[in-house]
């Protein structure tokens, strides 16, 4: 069974990529989508199969490679947690596949798209499923491959392909610790597998291991190591600037990919790998600080950005981070059922965003819609429901996993706890006045598309200059920032790196807008409604359904030993006793942000404007997304340019040819040059020259005191 | 047959057909075609030759096999021929390889088609003879020949720098072999034979290793190339013709990390182990370097040569952390290189027998014309980054890892190849493959034909089945791998305890003759 929920994806990706062009685009829709819905059937039997009779295994599928005493298997490692993923994945992915049909339907490029849908699902499953952290970083590689090729399908748009290495590189900077990670796994324990090195790490609490010239707590080292991996796949703060211009890519695939699984890989990998992390406190402090601080600063960039995916993007970002503090503070569990349910509600709110732009014939903008509430009602309501589970009203998803993460935050005592729960607070009541400030500027308020149609456009066609104009940009536009947010069609100078900013093409080939003037929103077809209809049902009852399972009283019988704790942590059983203001200061910050939001978008929509121009520096610094991706070209980008330049012409070029080859057959072409002149044809030359030669050596045969043997007597 | 073994067989086709080449007639369009026929068959045959070699190759021995020697220049110089689990997949690599780069010069060599086909052949022959060799002096002969054709190769088909390129690469790599040589010479005076299985048993003293360790590095590094010899290899890459550049990427490379793993790792343990630092150094140098200064190149030839540079950085570090996952790391890289690089190179010459041209800024938006060359692409460029399922990532990731237990620090830096890596390979991908199709001399551009097509496919294939299963060529590396290691440590272990018991007899006989109070005396009587 597991063999099929893994393969059939994948040879629906076989399928669609090679014969693709024969079958036509319908027939790939139709063979990669259906292959999926399989799997994701088989996943929720497999679902209910372990978590009900706790059937965890083991499946071996074939050997990998052997080295000396290394041996890498492939194997499908299926526990709860596995499972709960597996559910995931397949059925986002399926709904994703199903809803690409309606909002891809223009694209010439079907098959491919689907194809690589396909690909990236087989390569997430085996992330999911690796019994070994070898196997685990081939899916962890697959995905980042898949994710590069999604978010350049649009090949022809330069910002597409910039956003797709980006997102790669950047990943690798992250693999970097992994790599190192399953080397450092392996000297210490002898084996890359999960069973073997969880088996053997007690024995290593106090072990350590000298490296860069320092002595480490060898378990602390490795655990941080892979964590830098985690931070590169799930976004992290340092390693998060991939992830908002990952939106270049179609938007399903940012539901799919940067919402609702890829990104989740790490908070994954980190529960896959917490008896090794339980066993290293200080690791799990940086967890905990990383996401509590990446909850709070993306939070804070979501504010003010005006691009509806990248709000969302950010709002990822941020949640991810709520993650990542449920794992620091060791309530692995809170943090994986966040997992679960925000894979829904982020899911739909991504989709749904996708059916507005739809609507809107690809405007990406916030500031030039408004209004459509009556236009796209479906579409509407969906979006209230993914915005209410987002923000953890209660009773939705996001109430019972969010609130759980705060709780837990607070009744922690490991170091950090205190800074993670004002993050996480704080960022709860971002949170809700972004999220309601998206759903203001976009459903609510005066029609700003129709007066504005041409003049988006415009703005739009900026993108070209805007990408170019990246460093110095910052400043010569920064006088006209002061126009931005609320003020409709307004392009602020900013934008140049905003490069949400651009629209998402109907084709790929179509970066020159067709003009379409005055055009009145539509409501998306069934095929993109159904798969939001489902989301919205697991973004109410996701929670309710499963909060007893994941972290409530049946939660020992639904994990098994997928999520072991280590004697002494009991956080999961304290959460229940946080005070009560602790449990209402989520209800209380969610509140908070809905009116100020409505206050400032729906009473005062003059106020964001007002804001803005008084707090330019402030608004600077969120709209430019605190100056990282500037501050990571300054140093590292251009120096590895110049370096490497320097190394090609001047240390290849100057010092090695100059003095190697190039050096020597100069000087042999000079002395050649000197001995052709010598050769005069004159044989008293030659004569003189052979009787200076002779003196020479007879002078040096008498100063020197010929026989060498002779010598050693005169001493 | 005539008492000749099947090894004698993989040199004598290729060279057969190469005289049978030069028995054609004036340079006319029919010849040309027997010639390429004639040398794709002659290559073909020997490729089936060479799998008939390893149907009767067993896998679970470390020991040489297909072995025959044949009377020669005297008594202990023989011709020596035999093969092991370090030759064996080079050999078939080589074979496997050059029925590709006929298939490439198909068409793009149009003048002097005999003499070219003549010279690649030949070149097959003292390819296979090098990884064959069982016999020092026989080894530097194959291993010198290969240069000839190779620079002819270069100097007549190549580019417009191709006199300059052809004299760098034969001069460089010349100077290097000069010092072998006479290595070898001190090395027969010292064990009395050239044979290998022979020298391998003989222990060399210390002092002696290190020379001898010295003079073969001079050459092997040139080979490699490793920073800072390397610059010929750019020059070369650039100049010669696509096929030129499949064999020297491919096969030209491997020479050096065979000459390392054959001769400097067994038969001078000790040298080895002291130098290794030095390699580390300098491996992890050419990791770090040469991806930065690939990632500016502005020729798609040089790009993929300078990571060449970088790949063999690896395998170089993996060869001498002197563990089992560093060596066969190693190994498979050079295998899986051969297989990569060779791939790149091909597909650079698809678009260069179109456009005439490896300018990166004149391309662009190709995958919209060329969607098959993309997607191939794609594979080699990934596998070149080292993505998982890939062939690349295998021997990488096991080199890393052998050099993360030899020493963390070196295997640290290393890893910064994997990010450099997808840095320029994906630049690259970018700049030429995805964009706008704009240039409009790209407009007609015309995707894979079927010749390209069956010669590429293969490639992908292959890059992939040995990302997924790479046990058929690592189990190959296995026993010899093991073997050496062990070897290595009982020489390494002997030479310790020889060291520690040679102190401990000084301090003894001092001691015993005056005892620890009037060492000084002792010693004042020793001077």
């Amino acid at each position: 069974m597991y063999h099929a929920i893994v393969f059939f994806p994948l040879i629906g990706a076989l399928i669609a990529g090679l014969f693709g062009r024969y079958l036509g685009a319908r027939m790939s829709e139709l063979v990669t989508t259906g292959c999926l819905a399989f799997a994701c059937l088989l996943s929720w039997g497999a679902f209910f199969l372990v978590t009900g009779d706790g059937r965890a295994e083991t499946v071996p599928v074939a050997q990998w490679f052997t080295a000396g005493d290394l041996s890498v298997d492939w194997a499908f490692k299926v526990d709860t947690l596995t499972a709960v993923m597996l559910v995931v994945v397949t059925t986002v992915s399926t709904l994703v596949h199903l809803y690409s049909i309606g909002y891809m339907h223009e694209d010439p490029h079907r098959p491919r798209f689907f194809a690589y849908l396909s690909l990236f699902t087989f390569a997430m499953l085996m992330l999911v499923t690796a019994d070994n952290l070898v196997q685990m970083f081939f899916g962890w590689e697959g995905v980042g491959l898949a994710s590069y090729l999604l978010i350049g399908f649009w090949y022809e748009k330069p910002s597409a392909n910039a956003a797709a290495m980006k997102a790669f590189i950047v990943n690798r900077v992250g693999d970097f610790g992994f790599s190192l990670g399953i080397f450092l796994v392996f000297v210490l324990t002898g084996s890359v597998g999960f069973d073997a090195i969880f088996a053997k790490a007690p024995e290593l609490k106090d072990a350590t291991f000298h490296f860069l010239g320092t002595d480490w707590n060898a378990l602390t080292l490795a655990c941080l190591l892979l964590f830098m991996g985690a931070m590169g796949k799930s976004a992290q703060f340092l390693l998060h600037t991939w992830l908002p211009d990952a939106m270049e890519g179609p938007t399903p695939v940012s539901a799919l990919i940067h919402a609702a699984t890829m990104v989740t890989a790490g908070v994954f990998m980190v529960a896959r790998l917490s008896p090794l992390f339980e066993l290293a406190p200080t690791a799990l402090t940086v967890v905990t600080v990383i996401g509590g601080i990446t909850a709070f600063f993306a939070a804070t960039i979501g504010l003010v950005q005006n691009d509806i995916k990248r709000v969302i993007a950010y709002s990822t970002c941020s949640q991810l981070g709520y993650m990542f503090v449920g794992l620091g503070v060791g309530a692995y569990a809170t943090g994986v059922f966040h997992l679960f349910t925000h894979a829904f509600f982020k899911a739909l709110l991504f989709l749904g965003a996708g059916s507005v732009i739809h609507a809107m014939h690809h405007e990406q903008d916030m500031r030039n819609m408004g209004g459509l509430r009556a236009y796209i009602p479906f579409t509407t309501a969906m979006m209230t429901i993914g915005t209410i589970a987002l923000i953890g009203f209660p009773f939705t998803a996001g109430y019972y996993s969010k609130d759980a993460i705060i709780e837990a935050a607070y009744m922690s005592d490991r170091p950090g706890h205190v800074l993670a729960f004002l993050a996480t607070v704080i960022a709860a009541l971002m949170t809700s006045f972004y999220s309601w400030r998206l759903f203001f500027l976009t459903f609510e308020g005066p029609e700003r598309w129709a007066a504005h149609a041409s003049h988006g456009h415009e703005a739009h066609g900026h993108d070209a200059h805007g990408h170019d104009a990246q460093a110095q940009g910052a400043h010569t536009h920064a006088a006209t920032a002061h126009q931005a947010d609320g003020a409709p069609g307004h392009h602020e100078g900013v934008a140049h790196n905003d490069k949400g900013h651009d629209v998402e093409p109907a084709s790929h080939s179509a970066v020159e807008h067709h003009d379409h003037a005055p055009h009145k929103p539509h409501e998306s077809p069934l095929v993109m409604t159904i798969p939001l209809a489902i989301l919205a049902f697991g973004a109410l009852f996701a929670g309710i359904v499963f909060k007893e399972r994941f972290i409530g009283h049946d939660m020992d019988k639904f994990w098994g030993n997928a999520l072991p704790h280590g004697s002494g942590n009991d956080i999961m059983h304290k959460i229940h006793d946080a005070p009560g203001w602790v449990a209402a200061s989520p209800f209380v910050m969610l509140v908070l942000g809905f009116l100020l939001a409505f206050w400032m978008y729906i009473r005062r929509p003059d106020l964001p404007n007002r804001l803005a121009t008084s707090q330019p520096i402030l608004y600077r610094f969120l709209l430019n997304k605190w100056y990282f991706d500037e501050i990571y070209d300054r140093i590292f980008v251009r120096p590895a340019k110049n370096f490497g330049l320097f190394l090609w012409k001047e240390s290849d070029g100057r010092v090695i040819d100059g003095f190697g080859p190039d050096g020597i057959s100069a000087r042999v072409v000079d002395v050649t040059r000197g001995v052709v002149r010598l050769q005069t044809g004159y044989v008293y030359h030659y004569a003189f020259v052979m009787l200076v030669g002779v003196a020479g050596l007879i002078t040096w045969y008498l100063v020197s005191g010929v026989p060498a043997g002779v010598s050693g007597g005169a001493h | 047959m005539f008492g000749l073994g099947i090894l004698s067989g993989l040199l004598i086709v290729p060279l057969a057909g190469a005289a049978f080449i030069l028995t054609l007639g004036e340079e006319s369009e029919s010849v040309k075609r027997n010639a390429r026929w004639a040398a794709l068959i002659t290559t073909i045959v020997t490729f089936l030759l060479s799998l008939v070699a390893w149907a009767r190759y067993d896998i679970a021995s470390p020991s040489f096999q297909l072995v025959e020697s044949h009377a020669w220049l005297a008594e202990t110089i023989r011709f020596k021929l035999g093969v092991d689990g370090f030759s064996m997949p080079l050999v078939l690599l080589t074979t496997f390889l050059m029925p590709f780069c006929i298939g490439a010069s198909w068409l793009s060599v149009e003048s002097r088609v005999k003499e070219y086909f003549v010279a690649f052949l030949v070149l097959e022959t003292t390819m296979i003879g090098v990884f064959c060799a069982l016999d020092l002096v026989l080894f530097y002969l194959f291993f010198e020949a290969g240069l000839i054709p190779m620079f002819l190769i270069i100097g007549i088909w190549g580019g417009k720098r191709r006199i300059y390129a052809s004299f760098k690469f034969f001069l460089y790599t010349l100077l290097g072999s000069v010092l072998m040589l006479l290595a070898i010479m001190a090395m027969y005076w010292e064990a009395g034979t050239t044979d290998i299985p022979t020298l391998l048993a003989h222990r060399f003293p210390v002092g002696l290793q290190w020379w001898l360790w010295l003079a073969f590095f001079a050459s092997f590094a040139v080979k490699m190339p490793m920073w800072p010899v390397h610059t010929w290899l750019p020059d070369a890459h650039v100049e010669a013709p696509t096929a030129g550049s499949v064999i020297l990427a491919g096969i030209l490379l491997k020479m050096g990390g065979y000459g390392f793993i054959r001769i400097s790792l067994p038969m001078l343990p000790d040298a080895s182990a002291s130098f290794a630092p030095l390699v580390f150094a300098l491996s992890v140098i050419a990791i770090i370097f040469t991806s930065l200064t690939a990632m500016m190149q502005t020729d798609i030839k040089k790009l993929i040569a300078y990571s060449s540079v970088a790949h063999m950085g690896f395998v170089t570090l993996g060869l001498f952390t002197l563990n089992e996952q560093g060596i066969q790391g190693a190994l498979f890289l050079m295998i899986s290189h051969g297989i990569v690089s060779g791939a790149l190179f091909l597909c650079v010459g698809v678009v260069y027998d179109r456009m005439h041209t490896r300018e990166i800024a004149a391309y662009g938006g190709l995958v919209k014309r060329m969607p098959l060359y993309a997607a191939a692409m794609m594979v080699f460029t990934m596998a070149n980054v080292g993505l998982p399922g890939t062939s690349g990532f295998v021997g990488e990731f096991l080199a890393m890892m052998g050099a993360f237990k030899a020493n963390p620090t070196v295997a640290f830096f290393s890893v910064f190849g994997i990010i450099l890596s997808a840095g320029y390979a994906l630049w690259l991908y970018a700049r030429v493959i995805y964009g706008k199709l704009e240039k409009p001399n790209l407009q007609g551009i015309l995707d894979l034909d079927l010749r390209e097509k069956i010669i590429i496919a293969p490639l992908v294939a292959l890059t992939i089945w040995y990302g997924v299963h790479p046990s058929p060529v690592l189990d190959t590396f296995a026993p010899a791998t093991e073997a050496l290691v062990q070897n290595m440590r009982t020489a390494l272990g002997a030479t310790q305890t020889a060291e520690a018991a040679a102190k401990a007899a000084k301090i003894a006989a001092a001691e015993s003759m005056a005892g620890p109070e009037s060492r000084n005396t002792v010693e004042a009587a020793a001077r």
